[in-house]
């Protein structure tokens, strides 16, 4: 076992690692924006590991060649920019669908920008009202 | 190449635990949230494959795998918003 080997075996497993406590955290939170929160990030970080890991790991040895890293790079750049952008989506609908948050929750700020701008429009729409 | 076998166990519990989740989440987000999880697991399983069977072909099928992931999970968001 050489050195590029070893070094990939070890992002190998600090990404498993993370992928196993995205799933724990899919488990133990209450509600499901929390769920969303916890397992992305942890989710998006493990899969960086494992893919860059394979890559480097799959240099050290005898049938490896620069392309395995090249492609492993490609999946995890797409995972990275990809995986943000569903959960948002997600998370959105979510919201939008009407699913409360948990009790225990304190602040919600999508609410306080919605009202917000529901405020805005209707002062402008009173002021139009007064001029004529 | 022995300690890739325990990676393997490990993701292969990860994708159970989330399997939990598919089944017993109370909400249809929960469900779908779990769903993503799992297939971006799924994912670095393929890759971690590929490097078990010594295919480098094996690695394509992951890429594929996660842009189609990407596309069914925006499709469910859609559906669940009201917008499709």
């Amino acid at each position: 076992m050489n050195v590029l080997a070893a070094i990939g075996e070890v992002l190998v497993l600090i990404g498993t690692f993370f992928y196993f406590l995205s799933t724990l955290g899919l488990i133990r939170m209450p509600d499901a924006y929390n769920r969303m929160q916890t397992s992305t990030k942890s989710a998006t970080l493990g899969s960086l590991g494992v893919m860059v890991g394979v890559g480097i790991w799959a240099l050290g040895t005898d049938f490896g060649s620069v392309a395995w890293l090249v492609k492993t790079i490609a999946i995890a750049t797409f995972l990275l920019l990809t995986n943000p952008i569903s959960a948002h989506t997600l998370i959105r609908a979510a919201y939008k669908s009407g699913i409360p948050l948990w009790e225990g929750s304190v602040v919600d700020k999508y609410r306080e920008h919605l009202e917000a701008k529901e405020k805005v429009s209707g002062e402008a729409l009173a002021e139009e009202g007064g001029e004529e | 190449m022995i300690g890739i076998n325990v990676y393997l166990a490990l993701i292969a519990i990860a994708t159970l635990l989330s399997m939990y989740r598919v089944f017993r989440g109370p909400t249809t987000v929960d469900r779908l949230v779990a769903v993503d999880i799992m297939t971006t697991i799924t994912t670095g399983l393929m890759v971690l494959f590929a490097l078990y069977y010594k295919r480098i072909i094996f690695l394509d099928v992951a890429l594929v795998y996660a842009m189609l992931a990407f596309g069914g999970v925006i499709a469910f968001a859609r559906y669940m918003e009201g917008g499709l």
